[in-house]
């Protein structure tokens, strides 16, 4: 069966959990076997991983789309981008703003918020919904010169793509939910963003979404028939076998994480108040802040009201071998998120046998057996995780024992085959 | 003659409330009252007083005929007494019809056999003393926590004078081998041992109200017939339950308490065979061979060993860092401590930690406060700080013990020089000879200042630490008392 899939983001140039869940679920459909993919991105970077997937010549396709051809490799996957501008995570609001500061400075290459990298080469999109509406054009345009069975759209900036592509094809639509507006806004939904995401759910003839919290969300924010909806839970890679020079600690204090979007969907306030809680009985501790976002100057400020900026510390946006080095000096990694839909990073601080303690209010939570589950709201009983890991021997050492195996059994095949299932159920 | 053996275990531990390390060394109290209280009430009222009061009818009615057998441990008679003295009177009255029989065990429910031997026998001395003393009996039998046994366990608690054990017929151990006999210790065959048959046992205590079960709904006459078929070739069917099986992991209305009620009448009329209690088993019935445990067992899990208290990480921490204490423990006099090491030890605490709560998980959450295994551990080593700092402060670590014993020493040193010099001076203030006054005066007052620091020193310490061995505590209270009078004689 043949696939058309709007998706995002290949390695290298990943800024999140979406790309990742991408990337492994497109290889995991690729080892399944029996389905080949053609995988739309926005504008790449052309360094991307190319093993699995393969560029093929389009070139009727307009609005500065560029496609190469790749003979070599792997043929089950084709792989298109579009030149635009959108871009995951981004508010409208941040595309604006980001969009103002290229105009402003005159600048074409823009580093937004997450480090994410975006060209301006090709002329502004009026503002995203525009860009949005631009890119479903293409799609149609890709959907009538390809033949395929099946579409699948993640998430909310692709769900017009694949809808233009099923009115222009008539084939079976899947949107594949990896965040709702929601948990990106923490509750001020933009109702623009409501609308097309409710749109696509709505044409859509399977939903896919990454936990059963995000199931209910669609459920019942989004009025989708239940029957329509079913959870996928994502995997993670496994970790490499050739194990790289472990990152050496300077120093002999335990160190705690928080690694992710500095943002309110991932609660890093929680966090804060939590590592001051735990300061007041320990001192051999230091707090890591990793990442960057819009409430990062919120939180120095916190810090700094708190009188424990000797503890704790913001090192802004991790990329790559960054992260896994992070990881590699932690001692305890904390997610407390206030809505995840799905969370893949405790999954990665797992495989480098780091005890994590995650909030229950992430779909990750709903599978994972051996960390410490806590709502994200109940400082007490997260600074009382912390303090626990870091001074009762035990629990270091089940985790060390149990973590890492669990997360190496959730396995991307079986997520492919269950999407694949879902595939066969619409053709 | 063939027997029936029903015996009956009553525990409930004292659950422990939420601690956070905020409240280490600040906090000294551990346990969910409100919790304890409200759960002691619920069984009571689901459970303890109905089956007893059902008991005590049937006894009334058979006489001699019916027999059975309980085993209440310590902690759970301490709940009684706080939250529902009428279930300690229902067990008393129990105990004097004659026709019940009480088991020894551990005090505190606890896994301290597995630690150490002169703590084991204490707990189970209390234990038998309270028995004495709210019912008025004497255990003979001795049945370990949540039936844990082993050769070596049988042959210590033989030494502490329990000739006859009750276990677990753990299907790993009996091999072909029936457990509807009287079997001995391998170890020391003088010791007799009872093993449950787990199969007859389960059918009540598991599968009674299951309505997916092929024998549903069990009937008194139906079970009957079962034990029949048991003891075509056996000679006793041993049948250990929770208590609590009565009313609340069967509920009222799954009709366990009908069952209960005629199933002396069925076994009476029907059979001939007679109920009995473990120490009446023991003497009728010969022992048929040893049953061999090298390795501990008991009743719990699949498993039937050891894995729900003693089967990850977390709780192999939590119950050495526990029974690390116990050396010091046995220096301690503060009673407060002493009630907490008992509450402490529980099993209980340790089962709530167990991972196997995802594979085994129902009868795990039973009454378990926790939402997770990591939860009760962190709570727990919690609590095992702050009673750590508590001990440390009541009996010092041997450096410090040292240093303290020390320097009592030489205050009750300068003390006793104190004493003479004082005589001294007495005796020369009556004696008239200047030369030799003129020398004492000196000498006191190149004593008196070394003498004043101590005498300070000391009640200040035994202020500041409550705490110091008493030992000590006391002996500078008394230097300190000396020191002060003979500072108040000076200043006469």
């Amino acid at each position: 069966m043949k696939v058309l899939m709007f998706g995002w983001e290949f390695p290298p140039h990943i800024s999140g959990g979406l790309g990742t869940a991408c990337y492994g679920l497109t290889k995991g459909l690729y080892t399944v076997g029996d389905v080949e993919i053609l995988f739309v991105v926005p504008k790449a970077f052309g360094d991307e991983d190319h093993k699995i997937v393969r560029l093929i010549g389009a070139n009727e396709i307009s609005l500065g789309s560029s496609i190469r051809n790749y003979e070599s490799f792997l043929r089950k996957i084709s792989f298109i981008e579009i030149k635009s501008n959108i871009l995951p995570y981004a508010t409208p609001e941040e595309y604006e703003a980001a969009i103002d500061f290229a105009r402003s400075e005159g600048k074409e290459l823009v580093y937004t918020k997450m480090g994410q990298k975006f060209d301006f080469s090709g002329g502004y999109g009026a503002n995203l919904f525009q860009e949005i509406s631009n890119y479903a054009v293409v799609a149609g345009q890709i959907a009538s010169q390809f033949d395929f069975d099946i579409i699948h759209a993640h998430d909310w900036l692709t769900y017009p793509a694949g809808m233009a592509a099923k009115a222009v094809s008539g084939k079976p639509l899947v949107v594949h939910v990896h965040a709702t507006d929601f948990d990106r806004s923490g509750g001020s939904v933009n109702p623009g963003v409501y609308d097309i995401e409710r749109r696509g759910m709505h044409a859509a003839d399977k939903v896919i979404t990454v936990s059963n919290l995000t199931k209910n969300i669609v459920i019942n924010n989004y009025g989708i028939d239940p029957e329509k909806v079913t959870t996928v839970y994502n995997a993670v890679e496994p970790s490499k076998t050739i194990e790289t020079l472990k990152a050496e600690k300077g120093i002999n204090d335990k160190i705690v994480t928080f690694l992710g979007r500095v943002t309110l969907q991932k609660g890093p306030e929680y966090f804060i108040e939590a590592a001051y809680s735990v300061l007041q009985k320990m001192s051999n501790v230091r707090f890591v802040m990793a990442g960057s976002g819009e409430l990062l100057t919120r939180m120095i400020h916190r810090v700094a009201a708190l009188k424990i900026g000797d503890r704790v510390h913001f090192t802004g946006f991790l990329k790559g071998d960054q992260v896994q080095e992070m990881f590699d000096l932690s001692d305890v990694y904390v997610m407390p998120s206030v809505s995840e839909p799905f969370g893949i990073s405790p999954l990665e601080a797992m495989q480098s046998n780091v005890p994590v303690i995650i909030s229950r209010q992430s779909g990750v939570s709903e599978i994972l057996q051996n960390a410490i589950k806590l709502d994200f709201w109940d400082i007490d009983a997260m600074a009382d995780a912390i303090y626990g890991i870091l001074n009762y021997p035990g629990l270091e050492k089940h985790f060390r024992q149990h973590g890492k195996e669990e997360v190496n059994n959730l396995k991307w095949d079986s997520a492919a085959t269950h999407v694949k299932e879902i595939y066969q159920t619409l053709i | 003659m063939k027997t029936i053996c029903l015996y009956f275990q009553v525990h409930q531990p004292m659950r422990l409330k939420r601690y956070r390390f905020f409240n280490i060394g600040n906090d000294h109290y551990y346990y969910d009252d409100y919790l304890n209280e409200s759960i002691m009430h619920k069984v009571a009222n689901k459970c303890y007083l109905p089956a007893n009061k059902l008991l005590l009818q049937l006894i009334k009615e058979y006489g001699t005929n019916f027999k059975v057998t309980f085993s209440i441990s310590g902690i759970a008679m301490d709940q009684f007494r706080l939250y529902a003295p009428e279930v300690l009177d229902s067990f008393k009255k129990l105990a004097e019809t004659g026709c019940v029989e009480f088991l020894a065990e551990t005090y505190s429910h606890s896994l301290v056999a597995f630690k150490n031997d002169e703590e084991f026998r204490k707990q189970v001395e209390l234990h038998t003393d309270r028995i004495k003393e709210f019912l008025n009996v004497e255990p003979k039998v001795f049945r370990g926590t949540e039936l844990i046994y082993s050769d070596e366990i049988g042959a210590k608690v033989f030494d502490m004078g329990f000739p006859i054990v009750v276990t677990e017929g753990a299907k790993h151990i009996m091999g072909w081998k029936s457990s509807n006999f009287l079997y001995c210790n391998a170890i020391n065959p003088k010791q007799k041992v009872l093993l449950r048959n787990y199969e007859l046992s389960d059918d009540l205590a598991f599968r009674f109200s299951n309505q997916s079960w092929a024998e549903y709904p069990l009937t008194a006459e139906k079970y009957v017939g079962w034990i029949s078929e048991a003891l075509e070739n056996g000679e006793t069917a041993n049948l250990f339950l929770d208590y609590e099986t009565f009313g609340e992991h069967q509920s009222k209305e799954s009709g366990i308490f009908d069952f209960l009620k005629h199933f002396p009448k069925e076994v009476l009329k029907k059979t001939s065979f007679k109920f009995a209690t473990p120490s009446e088993i023991a003497e009728k019935l010969q022992p048929v061979s040893a049953v061999s445990v090298p390795h501990p067992i008991s009743w719990a899990d699949e498993e039937r060993d050891l894995t729900a208290w003693l089967g990850n990480d977390l709780q192999e921490d939590a119950f050495n860092k526990l029974y690390s204490l116990t050396e010091r423990i046995q220096k301690c006099e503060d009673k407060k401590i002493l009630i907490d090491w008992k509450y402490l030890q529980s099993s209980d605490h340790f089962y709530y930690m167990s991972t196997k709560v995802f594979s085994d998980g129902e009868v795990h959450s039973y009454f378990n406060p926790f939402d997770s295994p990591y939860d009760a551990y962190i709570n727990y080593m919690n609590i095992l700080s702050d009673f750590i700092i508590r001990l440390n402060s009541a009996v010092p670590e041997n450096q410090k013990d040292q240093e303290l014993a020390t320097l009592a020493a030489i205050i009750f040193d300068k003390n006793k020089q104190i004493e003479k010099y004082e005589a001294e001076i007495l005796k020369l203030k009556k004696g008239p000879l200047k030369t030799t006054s003129s020398k004492a005066t000196k000498k006191t007052v190149t004593t008196k200042p070394p003498s004043k620091t101590v005498a300070k020193k000391a009640p200040a310490k035994a202020k500041t630490s409550k705490t110091v061995q008493p030992k000590t505590a006391t002996k500078k209270k008394t230097t300190a008392k000396k020191a002060a009078a003979t500072k108040k004689a000076k200043t006469k």
